[in-house]
Formats: structure tokens, sequence, C-alpha cells
């Protein structure tokens, strides 16, 4: 099911995400999507995340989805060139497969295929602006397609708490004006900054999913504060998670920080959508003591 | 070796705004102007309402010591100026708006590559040569080479404390627009009309 039509019924939409392995080997993946099972509309399914090279995103999309999952199909601009990405759609919808995360992607160099060629043929906009023309039964360069045109859900990425904000929002108002129906946020540990955002995209009329990564460390999260775009981890939070190093470690700080996000902010917008990095069983007892 | 065309009429116009000084860069063994062609425009620009107030000519735009001459020579015609439209290549456009950055700087040109020997100007500034010449949208500052991923349609989410994701030393290119933009009080509202795609048969990568 689309996860608008889900926000259009009035329901909180909550998505997670795994990636899928570097390998053929899935049981891992199906594994941390059991996890899941019955507590999330839909699992994204991440296309070579960091530009670390692994299987597509495509199949992993298929076998969850003919697991009974409900699959988000991530597709970034890194890797292939305008043909290909038209291509990987098209399969898409002839496997049934309805939602799209549509990515710039990170730069070929932060993987570990340094020496590639980065693609970057599109890019968020203008995929977008080409899922849009395929609905319309047409491909990029205008020619028509056989037949039924594919129609999809279209999602898309923003940094509400990046600073300065303002190239974001541009980016935002021009993803929706490109096709895009709903998106999911980079990770949120700051509900203050987050309430802003949201007001000053009200306007946009778009569904907005607010991302959680559940933290696992203290080093992850001055890891984040120094490397990651977009995301600051407050001391507060850090401070928490010193204070009980056992509690830490078992996973307990992490979880009772995630499920206060999710309560604080759930009110300001319209889902949530976990990135737990491997902490897929620890989804449940999150969303159940936010009350989601 | 690289050849400039000028832009058509309705490009133009809706980017330049108030008085215009035009600056056409001549004499560059490198760049092939089209004399005709720039001239014909010029007159089309005027008889659609386009205030072309003034001309002044520049040649190797692209060096950083000959241009900050000619900006003192023609301080009062650049003071008087609410945009400047410039005809030459890409670096040299660039070189100009780094040298003035409080001016909106319009590219009148698009720079074409032609095999060979491109000749040799070392700039910080860089111009692919990707034939559909956007800085007109952008403030002056080249998307195609100042974001490492040459992305057309804005920031990615890569970016932190104003650096590329690429690169800890590197400003990132769209948030150096966005600052030139509200620098000059600019609006966004033409960058954000519509959606940029290259024409890779245009350029020469
Ligand atoms: S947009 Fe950049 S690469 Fe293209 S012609 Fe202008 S300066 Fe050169
Ligand atoms: S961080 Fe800025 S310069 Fe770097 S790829 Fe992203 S938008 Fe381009």
């Amino acid at each position: 099911m689309k996860l608008t039509d889900l926000t259009r019924l009035g329901k909180f939409v909550v998505t997670s995400e795994v990636g899928p392995p570097k390998g053929i080997n899935l049981d891992k993946m199906l594994h941390e999507a059991e996890y899941i099972r019955g507590r999330v509309a839909a699992i994204n399914v991440t296309d070579n995340q960091s530009s670390v090279m692994r299987m597509g995103g495509l199949a992993a999309c298929k076998v969850l989805k003919d697991k009974g999952f409900e699959p988000v199909f991530q597709i970034t601009c890194r890797d292939r060139n305008r043909l290909a990405l038209q291509a990987d759609l098209l399969s898409a919808a002839m496997f049934g497969i309805e939602n799209l995360l549509l990515l710039t992607g990170d730069h070929i160099v932060l993987g570990d295929h340094k020496d590639a060629k980065p693609v970057f043929d599109l890019d968020s906009v203008s995929l977008a602006h080409c899922v849009k023309r395929l609905e319309e039964g047409f491909d990029l360069a205008g020619n028509k397609l056989d037949g039924e045109a594919p129609k999809f859900c279209k999602g898309a990425v923003v940094s509400p708490c990046a600073e300065p904000l303002d190239p974001q929002l541009f980016k935002m108002e021009k993803k929706i004006k490109a096709g895009v129906e709903f998106f999911q946020t980079q990770a949120v540990y700051e509900p203050e900054k987050f309430e802003k955002f949201m007001k000053r995209v009200k306007e946009f009329g778009v569904p907005v999913y607010v991302g959680i990564v559940v933290l696992k460390t203290v080093g992850m999260a001055k890891f984040m504060n120094e490397n990651v775009a977009g995301i600051h981890v407050p001391d507060s939070l850090i401070e928490e998670l010193k204070k009980d190093k056992e509690k830490t470690k078992s996973g307990q700080t992490g979880v009772e920080i995630s499920a206060r996000l999710i309560k604080d902010m759930k009110n300001m917008c319209q889902g949530v959508h976990m990135m737990p990095l491997g902490w897929d069983d620890k989804v449940p007892k999150i969303l159940e003591m936010a009350g989601v | 070796m690289l050849i400039t065309k000028v832009k058509t009429k309705e490009e133009l116009l809706p980017v330049l705004s108030g008085r215009v000084l035009v600056i056409p860069c001549l004499g560059c063994s490198q760049s092939y102007f089209p004399v005709e062609e720039f001239n014909r425009l010029k007159d089309e620009l005027k008889s659609s309402g386009a205030n072309l107030a003034s001309e002044v000519t520049f040649d190797y735009m692209c060096r950083e010591d000959f241009t900050e001459r000619r900006l003192e020579i023609y301080r009062e015609q650049l003071e008087a100026a609410d945009t400047v439209l410039i005809f030459s290549c890409g670096v040299g456009i660039q070189t100009f708006a780094g040298l003035i950055p409080g001016k909106k700087i319009v590219s009148g040109s698009d720079t074409f590559y032609v095999p060979g020997f491109p000749g040799f100007t070392p700039s910080e500034h860089d111009c692919e040569q990707c034939g559909e010449c956007r800085m007109g949208l952008t403030f002056g500052i080249c998307p195609v080479t100042a974001c490492s991923k040459g992305l057309l349609n804005g920031q990615c989410g890569g970016a932190k404390d104003g650096k590329c994701e690429v690169d800890k030393n590197m400003a990132c290119g769209w948030q150096r627009i966005f600052e030139r933009m509200n620098a000059l009080k600019g609006s966004d509202k033409a960058l954000k009309e519509g959606v940029q795609i290259r024409d890779y048969k245009k350029s020469s990568l």
C-alpha cells in the first residue's frame, strides 16, 4: 500500500529500514525484518548505503514483498545514469513495488570503491521529474511507453536540523514541484528544531515522517556530531548515554531516548521512520514505549 | 580551445533587472567570440525593453590581475549598474564574480568545448564547458564545477558547517550560491522554477 494513502486515512505511518548484505545470503536481513513484522507499515531497503557496494535493493525489495512485507525501494543517482534509473524503475513497477525513496546519493569517495566513476547524471529533483514522466506514460526522452504506465508513491528526504536550513527548504520545495509526495527525514535529536522546521513546511502540505536513529554508544553520538551532515546530538543526550554504562551497553538507554523523541515529536508530524542500523530487535519496544 | 555562443533573448530577459552593464571579453586567443550574434542580441534585448545602460570591453577576464585593474577603471559604470551581463567563458565570468561579491552577475553566453589544447590560464575557478551556462541563475557561481556532484537543482544533504561532504576543506558550492544570493538580497524564484537536467551532447565530458 502507498504510504501516502495511509496518511490520507489518518494513520500515523511507521516505517523502518534494512540494508542488503554484501553477498547473496539474505538470512540476516530477513531476520531483522521479522522483528518488525506487523509493527511497521513498510520497510525501506537502502541502495549501496554510504556508497558501500552491496546486493541490489530491487532484488531485496522483491524478496521482502514475496514474504508479505511492504518495501520502500530507495534509489540513488550515484551509480546509474538516466537509462539505468528508468530501467530499474520500470522493473520495480513490474514487481508491484509502489513506494520509492528518491535520493541523490552519497558521493563515491565516501564508500568502499573510491576509484569508481561518480555518475550523478540526474539528481533527486530530476529523478522525481523522471518518475513523474514515466507515470504519465513517457520516458525522459519523450518516447511513449508501451501499455499501462507505472504508478508509484514518490518519497524523498530532507534534513530538518541542517544549518542553514534555507537551502534544504529550497530543495524540498523543488522536489515537491517535481512530484514528491512524502518525506522521510534525516535523524532528529532536537524536537525544538524539528518543531520550527515543521512550522515552515506546513504550507507545503506533504506528509513528513521524522527520522530516528537509535543511539548505541557515546562514541557513535560524537562521531555523528563530527561527521554526519544535518545531525546534532545535544550534550544532554550524550550525558544520558554516559551515566549508566551497563544500561547503555544493553541498548536500554538508546531505546528510552528514541521512544522519548518519538513521543515529543509524534504530534508535530505524520509518521516516524526508524533507522535502527542493525538494532531492529529494539524497534518494537521503542514503538510500544512511544505509544505508536 | 573553446567557443562561446550568445544566449537567446528569451533566456536572458527574465533574469535582467534594472540598469544593465554589458561586458564582452574580447581578444582571447583561446576563445572564439561571435561578434555579429552579440550585436544582434543586444538590439533584440533593447527592443524588448531591457535597459542596457552602458557597455565596456574587457580582455583576459579570467586573469584576476587584469580584471582587478579594469574594475578600477570602470568603477563608475559598475557602481551605476544593477546587473552585469557578461559575455565571456565560464572561467572569466567566475573570476569577475569572485572579485565583486556584491553585484548581480548574469552570464550572457554558453561555453562549449572544442577538441584541442586548451591553453594555459591557471585559475581556482573552473568551467567544464557544459554548453548551457547556468550562472545567470546561480549568482555567478558555477554549479557544475563548484559542487562535487555537479548538482543543478540545489544542495544535497551532505553539507556540514558549510563544507562539502567530499572534502572538509572545500566550501559547499550550493552553500556559496545561497550565501551570495543572500548577500545580494537576491531571490531564489528563478532558480526554483523548472527542473534542470544536463544535455551531455553539448558538453566536453
Ligand atoms: S555553468 Fe559552469 S561549466 Fe557550464 S558554461 Fe557556465 S561556468 Fe562553464
Ligand atoms: S555538499 Fe555541497 S558541494 Fe558537496 S556535493 Fe553536496 S551540494 Fe555539492
